[in-house]
């Protein structure tokens, strides 16, 4: 409303040259963000594209890595991204919902705020940190506690069998289940937040405890930006390289059990990119890099366009 | 669930009967597991502080300050990483300020609604690609041409991830300069984009501050962009964007990987260092801005 206001007038005022280039070399700088997006798949494409002509979608179905042999597969990097963000957004969503629940409807004032602060920051620390504690603590934690355990109860369902190095594909999971918690306590919150008064004051007039207003009146209202919040979550996990390129295996295989070690595409470009040969090898990496950059854009779609409908848009993590 | 078999109309008259007795029950359960999950989220946090300080402060002094990358990690400090850290994110801010901020400003002042939501839409998609895909971005463009790893291409990738999140506080801020301010400063025949600049900008640079200032912690921390492009290195690297250069992450994340006691050390000692600086900032901004808020 205001800029109307301000673009009608400009014309009348001094200065005009300065007006246009001002607005010019603004209007550049926010073409510039929305180019990004599209210069990155462009710039993946192009150099991923001998990847795509001598393999063509037989590429995503591939098996095999094996740069001795030439031959370039993505599967199963596909699978451990996809395995290892399930495995996070499985544990993170319950927690994290309910947290979002707790902080802005439950929560007295002077706990609220420090604690949405605490998860805050949490999403602040660098992810190589995360990944150093992961490695040196978690995950001989994971192996010593929940991993043996598991093996040793009902290490019978495929599956859930050992042996538990502790470094691995559950490993990772927790890992991402650590550092998506914020997003989708800070994005529910949020939108939990937007839901009109009205409704629950609705509820509350009929009588209602707390928790069914809650249950009734309030989670059904935001319900499709807390899917959006979740699945925001869910493309990070996918995304999300350091931590879990430490604590993972680095294997390139199919994992065959939760607690194997495998490799997602963002460990294997991490880890084999900087020594990949010059050619088909580094275009297979970067043709991986495409895959993934497909996958966490069309999360983050989904999941804007949810959050929008119900908080408009507030900003992100 | 069981709470939605509970009757919800004529509560009053229920009360005292089994139903109601349920309904109070499943609340306080309910109750309970939410504070209970909210607890669960910290833990991990405290955690990860307890380890990083005490691990760290073991491993930190004079010579991991001041004392280059030796190879093998027997002796030598982690001093290129840190000034490398220096190097790149400052010149990263430089890069990212002016198009993180004119993109704020043409969001808020110039555009229509509509284009405002498209741009709007495009950087937060921009902050949710995966940061080792800008890494590979970059690479292809300013390291594959010239065959040479260099810290320019560093602080470019970092910038790429600075800049949404600049533009976004920007505008966020902006978005709170009342209009009155800009209507006062055109009626007295100033210019539009004086107006901006010398009004709207001017009351909200706190506020942009507090967005570049968190651009700069998150950058500080990012390792994956630098992989392919700073590479890292074992040479103190000072003012030649040309080369390689090391940074406290990628020092890291090298040192971690190493079956050396002492080199995991050393890692422990950057990250205490670092976790140290990104939540120093963050706690000070954010303090600011909830202080700000309250008022």
């Amino acid at each position: 409303m205001t800029h109307l206001t301000l673009s009608a007038r400009s014309r009348q005022g001094s200065g005009r040259l300065a007006d246009t280039l001002f607005r010019g070399s603004s209007r550049i700088a926010a073409g510039v963000v929305v180019a990004l997006l599209l210069f990155i798949a462009l710039l993946l494409y192009l150099n991923s594209r001998l990847t795509w002509e001598t393999f063509g979608l037989s590429f995503i179905t591939g098996q095999t890595w094996d740069p001795v042999k030439g031959i370039y597969g993505a599967l199963p990097f596909i699978f451990g991204t996809v395995l290892a963000a399930l495995i996070a957004v499985i544990l993170a969503a319950p927690v994290g919902i309910f947290t979002a629940i707790y902080l802005s409807e439950l929560a007295p004032r002077r706990l609220a705020t420090p604690l949405t602060f605490t998860i805050e920051l949490l999403a602040a620390i660098p992810s190589v940190v995360i990944g150093l504690w992961g490695v040196f603590v978690l995950a001989p934690f994971l192996r010593g506690t929940v991993e043996s355990w598991i093996v040793s109860t009902v290490g019978w369902i495929p599956f859930l069998g050992g042996p538990a190095y502790g470094v691995g594909l559950f490993s990772a999971g927790v890992i991402l289940t650590i550092m998506i918690l914020p997003t989708i306590v800070t994005i529910s919150r949020e939108v939990i937040q937007a839901v009109p008064g009205s409704q629950r004051e609705a509820m509350f007039a009929l009588g209602a405890t707390r928790w069914e207003v809650i249950r009734r009146a309030v989670v059904p209202f935001a319900r499709s930006g807390i899917i959006g919040a979740v699945i925001l979550g869910l493309g990070r996990a996918l995304g999300e390289t350091m931590a879990v390129t430490m604590v993972i295996g680095n294997r390139d295989a199919i994992p065959k059990g939760l607690f194997d070690q495998t490799q997602t595409i963002a460990s294997k470009i991490a880890t084999s990119f900087s020594e990949a040969q010059v050619g088909i090898e580094t275009s297979s990496l970067i043709a991986l890099g495409l895959v993934l950059l497909v996958m966490t854009v069309i999360m983050n779609v989904i999941a804007r366009l949810l959050v929008w409908r119900v908080a408009g848009p507030v900003a992100g993590e | 669930m069981t709470a939605g078999a509970a009757p919800v109309v004529g509560a009053t008259r229920l009360t005292g009967t089994r139903a109601a007795s349920r309904r109070t029950w499943v609340d306080r359960i309910m109750r309970s597991v939410a504070a209970l999950a909210a607890m669960l989220c910290v833990i991990p946090l405290a955690a990860v502080l307890i380890y990083v300080t005490i691990n760290g402060l073991a491993a930190l002094d004079l010579d991991l300050l001041t004392k280059p990358t030796r190879a093998l990690g027997i002796g030598g400090g982690a001093a290129g990483a840190i000034l490398g850290s220096i190097q790149m994110v400052a010149l990263a801010t430089l890069i990212a300020i002016p198009f993180g901020v004119l993109a704020g400003v043409y969001v808020n002042e110039f555009s229509s609604s509509r284009s405002a939501r498209g741009i709007r839409f495009a950087a937060d998609v921009l902050v949710g690609v995966p940061s080792i895909l800008v890494g590979v971005f970059v690479f292809t463009f300013l390291v594959l041409p010239f065959k040479q790893y260099n810290a320019f291409a560093g602080s470019v990738a970092l910038a790429v991830i600075m800049v949404p999140v600049i533009m976004r506080t920007t505008e966020e801020i902006l978005k709170l300069v009342p209009g009155a301010l800009r209507e006062a400063s055109l009626a007295l025949g100033i210019p539009t984009w004086r107006t901006v600049l010398s009004v709207v900008v001017r009351t909200g640079l706190p506020g942009i501050l507090t967005g570049i200032m968190l651009a700069v912690a998150r950058a500080a921390g990012e390792t994956a962009p630098l992989l392919f492009t700073a590479l890292g290195s074992r040479l103190v690297n000072v003012g030649d964007f040309t080369k390689p250069m090391d940074a406290l992450p990628l020092f890291i994340y090298v040192n971690a990987r190493q079956p050396v006691e002492l080199q995991n050390e050393q890692a422990w000692g950057a990250a205490f260092l670092l976790l140290l600086f990104v939540l120093v900032v963050n706690v000070l901004v954010r303090a600011r801005t909830a202080g700000r808020r309250a008022q």
